[in-house]
């Protein structure tokens, strides 16, 4: 160890400090230690102002118990994981598997596909409603129907659902494109030889071979679902059938009611389900890194 | 080599029309949006969104270009994401060179802890950081508000500390790839560490630096999240956040809103359009592992 730390002089050394000393407190300051007082005040009943009193559990027990918000919040996020993860997701890859071939115009499929990923999901909500309106909407004059999509708590959800999907297809495709074109052409080549139809390729051959790209989208897919709030925000800030836990906790700051205990309990259920896929996702990568 | 199955010439135009019809797909509802923006209100609320013109007017642009006085929006967004990108960057090209170059101790806990800080849903931090800010004091010239809460600079902040953990995580996979002779060699001749990273590592990390700048200038100007819950004065706030504003109280106007939305949406647009490669590059680097 000492023979290593000579090569830097006590310039380089004092230069290190202070560059990375800026950039952990920095990360403790405005990440790390936000989240761990999170994890603190949702045992407490602080409002932001009163003396902060020790409630131990209750709030989780009130959560469960006494809010009816909070399970049709759990549910939208448990049915936006679903739409994200089981039809755009594979949906982008469907894409992605029939653009990577030569063929005339991809590029201009490729960039219809992914232009709705530069935008804010805060215009992708304000799009929707030109899509979705009851009265002068393009649905309904298509099909001729009178739904009221936004409006009706019932099936909302589902709208908007295709809505970010609409966005998160594209994600997906660039992402596995890029994958493909990494996996080496003689794969496909043998297995076709093989006599594999190009199915089989896919799934037996191909496929396998993109576990790291797929660990990849599921993370995007999963923490852009735990992450989801400005469509539904834009929409109609996250009410009446919108409710995601994203916008419970944000009630909490620019909403009436400032109860920022009860508030850091939802924020603490959304942590513990996301740290449950980071920490998988980081020991997958690090792992590989050995 | 030849392939044991020539590509069917029906099965071409099955895969051009099915890509075809998908893309038009993805198109619509931005055509609707811009088509939407340039009609009257009235026409729109008498036959619907669906429906030929009877007049075209790009009035809606002039009123939220005016009325809503966008250019003071952009300009607020300018004063954001330009320090926010720049600092980014800057921090966390040093930290990577760090953590991929230098034996520094404890130099991939750093990473992981910076990388997973990355992944959490800003809701899980948001409540305490709210409260945080409202505490810091700032001098005048700093912040007109007196706090860190409703500045520029405190936005400034939390996107730097929330975008940090993902480019050094890019970077540092990046800076691996270079071939390490080349930082051995200064290292003979004696190189300061800032001298090993400002000259001879940086240079060589333009590709990687570029698409990470288009890919955090698009995430940070699409923010609406940050600006929602710690700017309270209206006029101060970034552009997509400011949309919301277009909002009435009691009534909306879809068609203003509309052109709000794609003249909110045309500076990422046209990023994406001339950095196109960048973008892509951005969004695969940290999935295709260097």
């Amino acid at each position: 160890m000492s023979q290593k730390a000579r090569r830097y002089s006590a310039r380089d050394r004092a230069l290190l400090i202070a560059g990375l000393g800026v950039v952990i407190t920095l990360n403790a300051a405005l990440i790390w230690g936000p989240t761990l007082a999170s994890v603190v005040l949702s045992a407490t009943d602080w409002n932001g102002i009163s003396e902060i009193r020790w409630l131990g559990g209750e709030n989780y027990h009130d959560l469960a118990a006494e809010y009816p918000p909070f399970w049709t919040a759990v549910r939208n996020n448990v049915l936006w994981l679903g739409f994200l993860g089981l039809l755009a997701t594979p949906f982008g890859l469907f894409c992605a598997v029939l653009l990577d071939r030569r063929l005339a115009l991809s590029r201009v499929y490729q960039s219809a596909l992914y232009l709705p990923v530069v935008l804010s999901l805060a215009v992708v909500g304000f799009i929707a409603q030109l899509v979705y309106s009851a009265d002068y909407g393009v649905l309904n004059a298509v099909t001729g129907m009178r739904t009221d999509w936004l409006g009706d708590s019932s099936i909302n959800i589902w709208v908007v659902m295709v809505a970010a999907g609409w966005r998160h297809v594209g994600y997906v495709m660039i992402i596995y494109l890029a994958g493909l074109k990494a996996v080496d052409p003689a794969l496909k080549e043998a297995a076709a030889i093989d006599g594999a139809t190009e199915t089989q390729a896919f799934f037996r051959v191909v496929f396998p071979t993109l576990r790291p790209v797929n660990v990849i989208v599921l993370v995007i897919t999963v923490i852009e679902a735990l992450r989801a709030f400005d469509i539904v925000y834009a929409i109609n800030k996250g009410r009446n059938g919108l409710e995601l836990l994203s916008v419970l906790v944000t009630e909490n700051i620019v909403g009436e009611a400032s109860r920022i205990g009860f508030g850091s309990a939802i924020a603490v259920v959304l942590l513990v389900i996301a740290l449950g896929f980071i920490v998988t996702y980081l020991t997958q990568i690090f792992r590989e890194d050995r | 080599m030849t392939r044991p199955r020539r590509p069917l010439r029906p099965l071409r135009a099955l895969l051009h029309l099915f890509l075809g019809v998908v893309a038009l797909g993805w198109l619509i509802p931005l055509v609707l949006a811009v088509y939407a923006s340039l009609r009257p209100y009235d026409e729109t609320a008498r036959l619907g969104y669906f429906s030929l013109p009877e007049s075209l007017t790009f009035g809606y642009y002039a009123e939220a270009w005016t009325q809503a006085e966008l250019p003071r929006y952009y300009l607020n967004t300018l004063i954001i994401v330009v320090p926010g990108v720049t600092i980014t960057l800057l921090l966390a090209s040093f930290t990577a060179f760090a953590i991929a170059r230098l034996r520094i101790p404890g130099r991939k806990v750093l990473l992981v802890v910076f990388t997973a800080g990355n992944l959490l849903p800003p809701q899980v931090l948001i409540t305490p950081l709210y409260t945080m800010y409202t505490w810091i004091e700032l001098p005048a010239w700093l912040s007109d508000s007196l706090s860190l809460y409703d500045s520029y600079l405190g936005l400034i902040l939390i996107h730097v500390g929330f975008q940090f953990g993902f480019c050094t995580f890019v970077l540092a996979n990046f800076m691996r790839t270079i071939p390490v002779e080349i930082g051995e060699a200064a290292l003979v001749d004696g190189a300061s560490v800032w001298r090993r990273y400002w000259q001879l590592t940086l240079p060589l990390c333009r590709p990687a630096l570029a698409a990470l700048g288009t890919l955090q200038f698009t995430w940070m100007y699409n923010d609406f999240l940050w600006a929602l819950v710690l700017m309270s004065s209206g006029d101060k706030l970034p552009v997509t956040s400011a949309l919301n504003n277009l909002r009435g109280q009691f009534f909306t106007d879809y068609n203003l809103l509309a052109a709000g939305s794609v003249l909110v949406a045309l500076p990422t647009l046209i990023v994406f359009q001339l950095l196109h490669k960048h973008f892509v590059a951005g969004l695969t680097l940290g999935s295709t592992k260097g």
